[in-house]
């Protein structure tokens, strides 16, 4: 199964912030909703989202996800960021929009 | 201590998602007719009908305080209420600084009518109003109490546009006055599911887009007297504020 930095140098995305690498990546959910993920992302999925705020990483935390992926050129605030670290969440970003980051993820985690 | 009832959000016209007839007159009339002591005029990201609300209600026994209803980054809607035009204005020009560029789309979205003291049409915004500002929800917040304004997190049993919708749960560091809960939502239910946020003073209103609805929510307020300070100190704890499931006296 797929780690964190296996993704990372498959796909092209930016680390921001370095937690676990080894995690391994079950699967992938993709809401800017925070309570749609806490009520329906799994443990192990990496999430791809817009929002930035600090509370993505509790919702990380909460719901034992692999990692964050923020789309679209947007970066996480530093509130975000220093959570991240203190709770040892990755958190990765890409200028490229949530379809075509889905899109590359979906054939990586196919193909595997 | 006397009982004041008020309902502290209520959209006019220049909402695009409102009625055409919610101009401030007869928003006006509607709150008298529906004995209504202090009403809030919050429209999405503007204040532009608010100072002809307070106007048109000078001397009939109602207290009209200039709101807005601010969308931050993250798609939460935040009710931001002031003492003052003058100050509502500053707040305003803030947001109207941090909207996204372009025009608003009156056939998709609905017209945003400026109007008088007498419901003749004074202009029509152009701003896409229902859009999100590029201002964080704290940095929203912070805006307001260096106003001196009211925060309250809007409808957070809403399953969009809520604070809770949109990050999961209230974030420690951003200071609300107060949380409101929607005409959609019983007290009884407000309570199992939001009690883990009782620290924070609840309010309901009526998010009222058609006349019909002002009034359906409304919030009991227990103070010495009508001020605006003194709602402030009933959402510090120092004065009681009370309601349920829509009644009004």
């Amino acid at each position: 199964m797929l780690k964190v930095n296996d993704i990372i140098e498959k796909i092209g995305l930016d680390i921001r912030v370095s937690g676990d690498m080894y995690k391994h990546v079950t699967g992938c959910y993709i809401s800017d909703l925070l309570s749609d993920v806490m009520a329906h992302s799994k443990d192990g999925e990496l999430w791809i989202t817009l929002q930035t705020h600090p509370n993505i990483v509790a919702v990380a935390v909460i719901k034992g996800l692999s990692c964050i992926v923020i789309t679209n050129g947007r970066l996480p605030e530093s509130d975000t960021v220093k959570k991240a670290e203190s709770e040892n969440i990755t958190i990765l970003t890409t200028p490229k929009t949530t379809f075509e980051t889905a899109g590359l993820l979906y054939n990586l985690l196919r193909s595997e | 201590m006397k009982r004041f009832v008020a309902d502290l959000h209520i959209h006019t016209c220049l909402s695009p998602c409102a009625e055409l007839d919610m101009t401030p007159l007869r928003i006006i009339d509607e709150a008298v007719k529906k004995r209504l002591d202090i009403i809030a005029i919050s429209d999405h990201n503007s204040a532009e009908n608010a100072g002809i609300a307070m106007k048109i209600a000078e001397g009939i026994g109602i207290k009209v305080l200039p709101a807005m209803e601010i969308t931050s980054y993250e798609e939460a809607h935040v009710l931001a209420i002031f003492d003052s035009i003058e100050k509502v204005m500053g707040m305003q020009e803030i947001i109207y600084k941090n909207l996204p560029n372009g025009i608003n789309d009156e056939r998709l979205n609905g017209y945003q009518v400026v109007v008088n003291e007498n419901d003749e049409v004074l202009g029509f915004n152009k701003r896409i109003l229902f859009g999100a500002t590029g201002l964080s929800l704290k940095a929203i917040v912070d805006a307001i109490h260096s106003f001196g304004g009211i925060a309250v997190a809007s409808h957070i049993d809403k399953e969009i546009f809520s604070v809770i919708s949109q990050l999961g749960f209230i974030p420690d560091d951003i200071a609300f006055d107060a949380l409101e809960i929607s005409y959609n939502t019983k007290r009884q239910r407000a309570e199992a599911v939001f009690g883990a946020y009782k620290a924070i003073p609840w309010i309901t209103s009526s998010d009222a887009h058609h006349l019909n609805d002002i009034g359906r929510r409304t919030t009991s307020f227990f103070l010495e007297e009508l001020s605006f300070e003194e709602i402030k100190m009933a959402l510090k704890g120092q004065r009681k504020l009370q309601w349920s499931n829509g009644l009004i006296k």
